[in-house]
């Protein structure tokens, strides 16, 4: 299946005329809908609700996007794309934007052509064990039969952490994250490792959260962000300066409550400049004034987004962490708009 | 006239058409260059030469998470030719015996084995390995219960533990002689195929019929018994232990292996057993009525007359079931058993998102050993094919 995907890709490739992938803006106001690839599925960051419709963390940036670029934060096409299947889609045109839990390293930066637009979740590899086994730290692993997402950055820490403190450990490789869950249930892996935000929406599924721990080390760095083509920049400064107007409206207290309010002009230049009263931004990204207005009312700044979505009030029930405001102590840190 | 001679016009058409197929393929291949490199995408293989960075829970040759993904991808392409070997042995010998069986006049029996090919053969395989993988994790012990003073689960005969992460086996350990009972064991294998195949040309010549089951027993199994006791017991067994979270010690036969191998093998084995049936009522029922008036009990008349006659139907079909097996192997990713899909297609791929280069990589893999199986089976059928002289 997925190979037909890429031969699909090749054959579609082989068989249309060149396309020069210079315009996506123009592009995606011509079609009237974004293409939005996003994970086949995981719960708080991408999954279809029980209407249909797709709602989560990285859902949220896709439906911003569209809001700013296309007046109207439903005109998004969501393409669910596996581990595998992501990065060519992208680079093949099919999808404009990829929003989809994707780790920032060099090599998807440099080697494979696209641009990381900023950084909507700083996240780090854990594990999680249960209770019973009686250990405390990722340390005690030794000689452990570990389960982990295969075609994931996870696989590599995962190797890279046993081998720097010396530990043997037996990977299980594993498709998707609840055949990881069962098979981690039934005891056929010591130890669970992945995303500490995908352990925790993981653990709050099982029956008895309370049986499992998640171990205190963290082993590796996974800043997660939208990503588009390189080569594009015009459409890379749209979807950055959206996620950081996303993250610039909780910093200066903009939320989709009092939004239409602060529309109205208020005593921050800041303030006026972002939603489009005074000087005209948008026109600068090739949109109108009023972008990031309708991109912050579609979902709420960044930190609604993060409540509603992954939350400590959330079943997944994330705390902030680094990805608090830097006013917070957190990471979040967005550019001057000016 | 030229155009008037069909050979030559048939040439110059065919000649019209090849020239035509190939500028299609011509166009399509540089069109897709023009739109590959368009996209940003290069064709490029030097990721093969860097270090894999990931680990394999199943190798047969040395590999850490040092060794390239060129290595990476040949520790799966053995797993691949391990578990396809495993599987085609297996499925032969299930269908051979199914096959047989469904002709049997016991009514029981003929059911039964109907019952078997029709449940396995219209059920796709991957549903067959989900079930298997997901019964020996749910049914079978985790190594945790053979803990305690009081354990759930214990080892069967002290020395095979089935657990859910796998089957926990003893591991010979040679000493120096051992090899040398290995070496006897060699040559008895050797002269008990040389005995057999006097014994045949014994019966073609002189019509003389002489025992072989108990000799060829005989003939394997004394030599290396005696040596082995005469030497001192060289041979020695490592029986898994128990220590921190899993097994340690024996040899481990993973359960994505077990449940793969077990359900390519029992799905194809009921392909392989309609293929028997089908060569044997090829063969037509006087030969066995001839065989039987001369005199033949039923075993001989299967053995002698019948199967060889069969075997010119069965081989050939038999030979894709073969490449069946080995492309289907690729379903291994669903057990999360390291294959060549599973390492090149699936963690390479992933980690330097060279699509593209590591699918075309594969597609040359499995073309490869696929190739390789159907000549050697063609060597085979030519073999078993009725001379015609």
């Amino acid at each position: 299946m997925k190979k037909s995907v890429i031969l699909g890709t090749l054959t579609v490739a082989a068989l249309s005329a060149g396309t020069a992938g210079a315009q996506t803006l123009s592009d995606v106001q011509e079609r009237g809908t974004l293409n939005c690839g996003v994970n086949t599925g995981l719960v708080g960051f991408a999954a279809p609700d029980a209407n249909g419709n797709w709602e989560g963390f990285d859902v949220a940036v896709c439906r911003a996007v569209a809001a700013a670029v296309l007046e109207d934060p439903q005109a998004v096409e969501f393409v669910s794309l596996t581990g595998k299947t992501r990065f060519t889609a992208l680079a093949s045109g099919e999808v404009d934007i990829l929003s989809r839990n994707t780790t920032w390293t060099f090599t998807r930066d440099v080697d494979l052509k696209f641009e990381f637009a900023g950084i909507n979740y700083y996240d780090g590899q854990g594990f999680i064990v249960p209770k019973e086994l009686g250990v405390s730290s990722a340390k005690e692993l030794s000689g452990a039969t570990v389960c982990v997402q295969t075609g994931t950055t996870t696989e590599l820490n995962l190797s890279d952490y046993f081998r720097k403190n010396n530990m043997d450990y037996e990977p299980v490789p594993i498709e998707t994250n609840s055949e990881a869950q069962q098979q981690y249930l039934a005891g056929a892996c010591d130890a669970y490792t992945t995303d500490a935000s995908g352990l925790a929406a993981t653990r709050a599924a099982f029956e008895a959260p309370g049986d499992h721990v998640i171990l205190p080390e963290i082993i590796s760095k996974e800043p997660l962000g939208p990503l588009v083509r390189h080569g594009d920049d015009e459409w890379e400064d749209v979807v950055r300066w959206t996620i950081n107007a996303l993250i610039a409206a909780e910093e200066y207290g903009i939320t989709s409550a009092n939004i239409d309010e602060l529309k109205q002009g208020t005593d921050s230049p800041e303030i006026n400049r972002i939603l489009g009263s005074a000087d005209n931004l948008g026109e600068m990204l090739g949109l109108d004034a009023d972008w990031a207005y309708r991109a912050i009312k579609a979902n709420g700044n960044y930190g609604e987004i993060f409540a509603k979505n992954i939350g400590e009030s959330t079943p997944i029930g994330l705390s902030r962490g680094l990805n608090a405001q830097w006013t917070d102590g957190g990471l979040m840190y967005a550019p001057p708009f000016r | 006239m030229l155009l008037n001679d069909t050979r030559y016009r048939s040439y110059t058409f065919q000649f019209i058409a090849l020239v035509c197929v190939a500028a299609l393929f011509a166009w399509l291949g540089s069109n897709l260059a023009a739109n590959l490199a368009a996209a940003g995408i290069g064709i490029s293989y030097e990721f093969l030469g860097q270090s894999s960075n990931y680990d394999i829970n199943q190798t047969l040759i040395e590999y850490s998470s040092q060794s390239t993904h060129l290595r990476a991808s040949i520790v799966g392409l053995l797993n691949t030719l391990l578990v396809s070997i495993l599987a085609c042995i297996t499925a032969t010998i299930i269908g051979v015996f199914a096959g047989v069986l469904r002709l049997s006049n016991n009514w029981l029996v003929s059911k039964l084995m109907a019952t078997y090919v029709e449940m396995f053969r219209n059920v796709p395989v991957l549903i067959w390995i989900i079930i298997i993988f997901t019964i020996m994790t749910a049914v079978a012990p985790a190594p945790s219960a053979f803990r305690g003073d009081d354990p759930d689960a214990s080892m069967i005969l002290g020395m095979f533990a089935f657990t859910n992460r796998g089957v926990y086996v003893p591991k010979p350990l040679l000493e120096p002689t051992g090899w040398v009972v290995l070496g006897i064991f060699a040559a008895s294998v050797v002269s008990m195929i040389a005995y057999r195949r006097f014994a045949t040309r014994k019966l073609y010549d002189e019509g003389k019929l002489l025992p072989t089951l108990w000799p060829s027993l005989a003939i394997l199994f004394v030599p290396a018994v005696l040596a082995f006791y005469a030497l001192g017991r060289p041979i020695g067994l490592e029986i898994p232990e128990l220590g921190g979270f899993n097994f340690s010690g024996g040899i481990t036969l993973l359960g994505s292996l077990i449940a793969l191998w077990f359900a390519l093998a029992i799905y194809t084995g009921a392909f392989i057993a309609e293929n028997v049936r089908a060569g044997i009522l090829s063969v037509s029922r006087g030969q066995t009525e001839a065989a039987a008036a001369l005199g033949l009990r039923p075993r001989r008349i299967m053995n002698l007359v019948i199967l060889p006659q069969a075997l010119r139907v069965i081989v050939p079909p038999l030979i894709s079931h073969y490449l069946n097996i080995t492309k289907n192997s690729s379903l291994a990713i669903a057990v999360g058993y390291m294959d060549l899909t599973g390492t090149l297609g699936g963690i390479t791929l992933n980690q330097t998102g060279r699509a593209i280069e590591a699918i075309l990589l594969l597609m040359l893999f499995y073309l490869a050993i696929s190739l390789a199986i159907s000549a050697l089976m063609n060597v085979y059928n030519s073999a078993v094919r009725l001379k015609e002289r």
